[in-house]
Formats: structure tokens, sequence, C-alpha cells
């Protein structure tokens, strides 16, 4: 399951622009996950601060 | 709730797309998701003078740097001095994003442009297949907003194109994810901004101190996204770099953000829909600035709005002209830069040194980004050689 860690997160949106199921997006100041997400991982290695992580 | 135009986005795209169309005489609306213009930054906020005065008159209170020059350290530390507005257009001023967001949406305004912050677009209106307005959310309740066009600024994190058709995801190798923090510290140069490059340094990118005062500097780096391993790459980098470079700075804002370095979208527009700046991938792919490339954009795809709109045909057959005054001469510049971002990725550090190391004996200071690229072909014929079909 993908987790956004909202202490980390600094809302920049880079993780949505990369989304290739576009199931990412940055609301004001959090990003919610769709259900449409296939956890394949790309925007955790696009995230600035390490808020993104794709967990067993 | 009906308008000519609704433009998503109230960055300096957004912006100067909303005020043209206003000045125009049009009925425009502009969105806003957060509750604030301008904040959080996601910008190093360094322009090119000659760009900005272009495009707007100055106004002081927006303007944190004038910059006399930078410099370009390789690798393996060495310094070349580059007068003002030698870094690709991408030094001269830099600003004070909070202030100069907000002043770009006041006028928007000012010409009659109606602003709504805290209001989210979160899908298109569609009549008849058709598209025909947004639907919004402010302050947790929807509404409607009707308008015949629609001009997506929403940003790196664009959904207006999506919903209408236009692809415009970024791939990790066309994005590069940045940290910045603004530092406080005594040995920052007022004067000049500095460009770091190097694979462990800013893999991909490079890192950058930009002054905004005597004592205050952006200083951030970037990462390309397909060479970033996760895990919070960029901000581990800043704070190597920080250690390294500014091991007394105090950090007083902490940013981030991801800048498309894209190459030129097929299409920026469809029937009744326009992309402008970072969501239209119209940040420069070698130096990363946005802004000037972002508010030329929404200049002209306000003008091209304004008589596709009074004219009653938004089909993309009559917003093309906005494609076409874009490609020729900004987009086909961009364009080159991809392909020169594509070469100079992939050198290695040894690489990257030998090419700053030729310009040691040239006088760099007279040079503009041109004149330097134009020097390093003719110095480094061999290293350079797959960019022999590259005009420079």
């Amino acid at each position: 399951m993908l987790t956004v860690n909202r202490y980390k997160c600094c809302y920049c949106g880079a993780c949505v622009s990369v989304c290739p199921t576009s199931s990412l997006e940055l609301m004001e100041t959090w990003i919610e996950i769709s259900q449409g997400c296939k956890e394949c991982g790309i925007c955790t290695k696009i995230c600035p601060v390490g808020a993104l992580e794709v967990k067993a | 709730m009906k308008y000519d135009v609704v433009v998503v986005g109230a960055g300096p795209a957004g912006s100067m797309a909303t005020k043209t169309l206003a000045e125009a005489g049009l009925n425009v609306v502009m969105l806003e998701k957060r509750q604030e213009i301008g904040d959080p930054v996601r910008c190093a906020e360094a322009v090119s003078k000659r760009g900005l005065k272009d495009l707007v008159e100055i106004d002081l209170r927006w303007i944190a740097a004038d910059l006399e020059g930078s410099r370009v350290f390789a690798p393996d530390g060495a310094c070349i001095g580059l007068s003002e507005e030698q870094s690709g257009g991408k030094t001269g001023y830099v600003l004070e994003r909070k202030i100069f967001d907000r002043a770009l949406a006041m006028e928007a305004a000012r010409a009659g442009a109606e602003v709504m912050v805290k209001t989210r677009a979160q899908g298109l209106l569609k009549r008849d297949g058709k598209i025909c307005g947004v639907s919004a959310m402010r302050s947790g309740e929807t509404f409607q907003i009707e308008a015949p066009l629609v001009i997506g600024a929403d940003g790196v994190e664009s959904k207006v194109g999506r919903w209408a058709g236009i692809d415009t995801t970024l791939k990790p190798k066309d994005i590069s994810t940045c940290a910045q923090f603004l530092v406080e510290d005594k040995s920052i140069d007022p004067n000049y901004s500095e460009f770091y490059f190097g694979s462990k340094i800013a893999p991909g990118a490079y890192a950058w101190i930009f002054p905004k005062g005597e004592t205050v500097a952006n200083v951030g780096l970037g990462v390309l996204g397909s060479v970033s391993s996760g895990t919070g790459e960029p901000l581990r980098l800043l704070q190597e770099f920080m250690k390294s470079h500014l091991p007394r700075g105090k950090v007083t804002e902490m940013n981030a953000g991801g800048v498309p370095v894209a190459p030129q979208l097929e299409t920026m527009t469809t029937d009744g829909v326009m992309l402008v700046g970072d969501a239209a991938h119209q940040s420069d792919p070698l130096t990363g600035g946005g802004i000037i490339p972002g508010m030329t954009a929404g200049v002209i795809a306000g003008e091209v709005a304004a008589d596709a709109v009074s004219g009653g045909d938004v089909t993309r057959a009559s917003l093309k002209d906005y494609e076409d005054r874009w490609k020729k001469p900004h987009g086909n510049r961009l364009q080159r830069h991809y392909e020169l971002k594509e070469f100079f990725v992939k050198l290695t550090d040894d690489d990257l040194n030998s090419l700053i190391h030729s310009l040691a004996k040239e006088d760099t200071a007279k040079m503009d980004l041109r004149d330097m690229l134009k020097s390093l072909l003719k110095l480094n014929p061999k290293l350079l050689w797959g960019l022999r079909h590259v005009i420079i």
C-alpha cells in the first residue's frame, strides 16, 4: 500500500506529476491517493523529501 | 456561475493569461486552490532581467537581489566567473515570489478579472461531449463554473490537461526533483549566484546558491528523477551540501518541488482547453527556469483565447495559433535546450571537469550562455561530438 507521511510531506506535487495512473492529487496541504494506485513506486523515487513509501 | 474563460491556477502563467484576457474585455475568473497566492514557494526565484522587463513593468518590491554575475563550479571545485545575464538568462534578479505572484494576481484583478482563492478545480464540465467549464470546490462546497474555454495553469501537478485527454505525465528522466533552504549566513556573496555541478552534489542537475539579500540566499539542489534513488535524496544531499559549503548557515525556510525538464508537448491545446506554464512543461530543460517562459506563454494564450472566445470558436483549430506562436521561437529554443540537457546529463564528473577547465583561459566574463556553449564546442570537439547537430 502507498502511504504518505504527512509530517514529512512538503506538498510540492512532484509525485502527482509522475503518477502514470493519475491516482495522486495535491489538495491544499496534503496528498490524496485514489483507488487507481498500482503501487508502482515511481512517486516514492521522485519525492524530494522521502515522504512516500510503498509498504507490503 | 458563467464566465468567458476559467483559468485554473494563480501562478505567474495563470495571472498573465488572466490579465491579458481581462484587458481584452473578457469576463474571466482565475481559481487558486490554496488560500494564499505565491505560497509555498516551489522555485529558486531567479529570472533574467531582460526577460522580466519585456513582460511587465518591474516593481522593486518584488526584487530580493539584483545580481552582478554568477560563478560555475566544476565537480573538482574549479570555478569560472560569468557576468550578468550569462547563465542562460537564468540570473539577473532573484525575486520574492510570495510578493511577485500576489502582485501579478492583483494586476489581473485590477484589470477586471475575478479571483477565487481556496477554490480547487476538480474536473471538467461537459455538455454534448463539449467542454463547458469546471466543477470546483471551495471550502468543502462543490459548485459549477460554466465557460466555453478552460486554461490550465495548474503547475507541475496539472490535472486539467489529463482531464482533457492531453497526457502531461512526466517521465522520471524528465523531472528534476528539488529541495531548497532559505539560509542566513554571513559568508553569502550578495552579488553573485553560484552553480555547483557533480554527481556527488546533485546527480543529473546542479546545486545553487541564489542570494536574496546581504546575508540570505536560496540554497538548493535538484536530482534528475531517473537517477534519484528514493527516500528523499534531494533533501539528504542538500543537508550534505550545507555541511560542506555553508556549515554555519541557519535554515529559516524549507521548500521542495519538481521541475519539468521535459521535451515540448506535442499538443498544448484541445477543444475548449489550453495549457500554460509548468502544466505545459514550458520550463527550460537546461536551467530549470520557468517563470519567464510561463509568463510569455500566458500572454500569448490570453491573446489567442480572447480572439477565440470573441469569435465564438474555441475548437483546437482556432486555438492552434497559440501553439504556433509559442513554438516559434520559444518552444523550438526549449526543445534544443532539452537536447542539450539530454546530452549533458550523461557526462561524467571527469567530462564536466575538463569542460570547465577548458574555459579557464577564455574571457568568460563577456560571454552569454550561447557564446559559452559555442566556445565549449570549439575547445572540446571530441567530447561534445554528440552535439554537432544541435544548433546553438
